[in-house]
């Protein structure tokens, strides 16, 4: 019987009997196997028109001078795609459901009389905030989503990390960042999973802490959503929904701009170390295939996010009611905080209702929108003249006076739109920094880090405008 | 389990001789499994299409290497046989191996599947050949899957399969598993390695290295004597021979004959 000491000991001994590149020699003879095998059985032609289409299409897509020009034109396109073709279906689901679902289910309630309460924690907050999610994140994402998975499909992606390798390398970061930010566009929980590809725990720990600033799904809703009802109706006619794209995509560039300066501050101080190199196997081109790429997509990505959506809105809705319905000496709680808070938060540019809408939405970015449209109605009592409390009115108009009642200016949305983009994540994504990292340390990090740049910029901001104003 | 009642296979699918229509994808259905079968192969060769195809179940694909980062399980059944699949992550080679590559690797050496199913690139053969061979150092039983035969008609790159299943000593089925081409074929392939009771002769590299056929015994044989129920003696002693730390580590530490306990032992979980 040998020990495990004693067989280590023997390999040891017998390794210097072998040739000193063992390694290299076993490596070698593996590579010489296969070269022999490929040449008995595979011909290939010299070139092929294939081939040849391919590497033009990669020079093209590779090339620092037009490669980043198609990138954010694409994307752009992509974004002004989600806008247009979101506008319609959006206003048709908020009609069908916020409008007319909430009445019929009202008057349900009503003929089988339960008690006012009930009907208000139940259809005025769940069904609402569910009606309300459904309605603004469904058809952008019915959108959004096909077309990236159609790209990713075809090859583009990897593309992509190929050109911002440079940029990657230059901060101190990894380029495979670049593809687990592609993710975090998606979603930053599986953003964060991705960077398992990374190898070196230092260049993946600056991946995970600045995933976070690619827009996710959950908050591409509120950017169009806000860049359309605010910006775009201050273009010229005709222009709205590319100004509208063209803002919205300006986010998206800040976020990635962010995410770069972030990944430079911290290679430079608590997380320093040489940049590690890697191989990235550009893959070919393949058509992709489009219907079972839009189906795939459609079911699993988009109706599973809008799943988890509707999950988080039902109890929110409940928190919103409950909120503005209890008391606190003479004012509803909701009242409460919104008032005790909007003197700080005028200071950012916000609203105490966005702060608060804010912290409702922790578990999920996607119910902020919502959230918020429900506060500003229950608390300042517009609502297409219906009373206190409930909302009717379901088009961009309407969530614009709605809005612009609340105190709304087009500061507000900017700043919005800025926090949206710079705040702590979701806490599904804090818990997966948590999983992956295995560090409550960082996990702190990873949510303060965003919030505290999110309110520097938004004074900022807020500050320049209003001296300007 | 019989089959619903209203499902009736006709003439045609009775007399099929891929007998196609006996497969029944059992999707998350993992329990009571009579064999295992891992995919295994090169980033980028199509294995999780492959593994949606066998499975009906639809995980998330994409056209980058890198795309599958831990293990997925899914099932089918095929001539009342259930078989549990494990779509892996990309690997380039068992010799070394990044964070997502060890899942792969740890599982063909340790998780010891019934049937490994290696899944290469047809458009690239020369580069995937390597860790074709070297898989087939591990196992006895492999059949080879041969994708995206689509796109290397398109180039014109013309493969003589009867010719590499001969060299390589294993079956090799064609496919393009996007389009289900191959994938019947592939499916009775696997039902036949894993049901046979002989064990096909893979290829073996020759290792012309002075001296290394004889040390490799020696060792080979010390391991099992210090651990009976190692799974993989042959390759741990070669990684001992070359001095590769984390092998000598567990070693040491006896943590390598854990690594012979069937699938589920802590170092395979997903990363």
């Amino acid at each position: 019987m040998k020990t495990p000491e004693e067989v280590i000991k023997g390999a040891d001994e017998l390794r210097w009997q072998l040739p000193q590149n063992l390694h290299d020699r076993i490596t070698e003879s593996i590579y010489a196997e296969a070269a022999a095998i490929a040449d008995r059985s595979i011909t290939r032609p010299g070139s092929s028109r294939r081939l040849a289409w391919q590497q033009k299409l990669d020079r093209i897509l590779t090339n620092p001078w037009s490669a980043f020009p198609i990138m954010v034109l694409v994307l752009g396109a992509i974004l002004w795609l989600t806008i247009t073709g979101a506008n319609y279906p959006s206003s048709l689901l908020a009609t069908l459901l916020v409008d007319k679902g909430h009445a019929l289910l009202s008057g349900w309630f009503t003929a089988l009389g339960s008690p006012a309460w009930l009907k208000g924690l139940l259809v005025d907050g769940m069904y609402l905030a569910t009606a309300w999610v459904i309605a603004v994140m469904l058809p952008p994402m019915a959108i959004f989503f096909p077309c990236f998975t159609l790209l990713e499909d075809f090859g583009f992606l990897p593309r992509v990390a190929f050109n911002l390798d440079r940029i990657f390398q230059r901060v101190g970061a990894h380029g495979k960042q670049a593809l687990t930010m592609a993710m975090g566009l998606g979603c930053n929980a599986a953003g964060v999973v991705a960077t398992r590809i990374i190898d070196s725990p230092r260049e993946r720990l600056i991946a995970i802490l600045t995933n976070n600033f690619s827009l996710c799904n959950g908050r591409w809703p509120t950017q169009i959503l806000m860049a359309s009802i605010f910006l775009g109706t201050l273009a010229p006619k005709g222009w709205g929904t590319s100004i509208a794209a063209l803002s919205v995509l300006v986010v998206a560039l800040l976020g990635f701009g962010f995410a770069m300066l972030t990944s430079w501050l911290l290679a430079r101080t608590v997380l320093r170390g040489e940049a590690t190199s890697f191989s990235l196997e550009l893959p070919p081109y393949r058509p992709p295939n489009f219907w079972k790429t839009l189906y795939t997509s459609l079911i699993d990505r988009t109706i599973i996010v809008l799943w988890r959506a509707v999950v988080f809105a039902l109890p929110a809705g409940a928190a919103i009611w409950l909120s503005a319905h209890i008391p606190v000496g003479d004012q509803s709680l909701a009242e409460w905080f919104i008032h005790a808070t909007d003197p700080f938060a005028w200071m950012f540019g916000l609203t105490g209702v966005i702060l608060l809408a804010y912290i409702v939405a922790i578990p999920a970015n996607e119910i902020v929108v919502p959230t918020i449209l429900m506060l500003t109605v229950m608390v300042t009592g517009t609502g297409g003249g219906q009373g206190a409390g409930v909302m009717f009115e379901a088009d961009n108009d309407a969530v614009l006076s709605i809005l612009t009642a609340g105190g709304w200016t087009t500061l507000t949305a900017v700043c919005l739109m800025l926090f949206s983009l710079c705040h702590n994540p979701c806490s599904t994504t804090l818990y997966t920094i948590y999983r992956e990292t295995q560090s409550a340390k960082w996990t702190v990090v990873s949510a303060l880090l965003p919030l505290v740049m999110g309110f520097a910029l938004c004074a900022l901001v807020a500050a320049v405008w209003r001296w300007v104003a | 389990m019989k089959p619903p009642e209203t499902h009736v296979p006709g003439e045609a699918c009775q007399t099929c001789p891929s007998r196609y229509s006996q497969l029944r994808k059992l999707g998350l259905n993992i329990e009571n499994s009579d064999f295992v079968v891992a995919l295994a192969g090169n980033p980028n060769t199509g294995k999780t299409t492959v593994f949606n195809a066998l499975t009906g179940l639809r995980m998330h694909t994409g056209n980058w290497p890198g795309k599958t980062i831990s293990r997925a399980e899914g099932a089918f059944s095929y001539e009342d046989k259930r078989f549990k699949l494990v779509d892996l992550p990309g690997t380039y080679s068992l010799l070394s191996a990044s964070p997502d590559e060890e899942v792969a690797r740890s599982f063909l050496l340790f998780g010891q599947p019934d049937v490994t199913v290696i899944v290469a690139d047809a458009t690239c053969m020369e580069r995937n050949l390597n860790l074709i061979l070297q898989v087939l150092q591990i196992t006895r039983r492999a059949v080879l899957c041969l994708n995206l035969m689509d796109e290397a008609r398109a180039h014109g790159i013309d493969i003589d399969i009867r010719n590499l299943a001969r060299d390589l000593g294993v079956p090799v089925i064609p496919s393009a598993a996007r389009s289900n081409e191959g994938i019947p074929e592939l499916i009775r392939e696997i039902h036949t390695m894993a049901v046979r009771s002989d064990s096909p002769a893979p290829r073996r590299l020759p290792l012309e290295v002075p001296g290394l056929r004889l040390a490799l015994d020696r060792v080979e044989g010390e391991l099992q004597e210090a651990f009976p129920r190692l799974a993989q003696p042959r390759w741990v002693a070669l990684r001992l021979l070359e001095g590769d730390r984390e092998i000598i580590e567990a070693v040491k530490s006896g943590d390598i004959g854990g690594l012979a306990e069937p699938i589920g032992a802590s170092l395979l979980r997903d990363i």
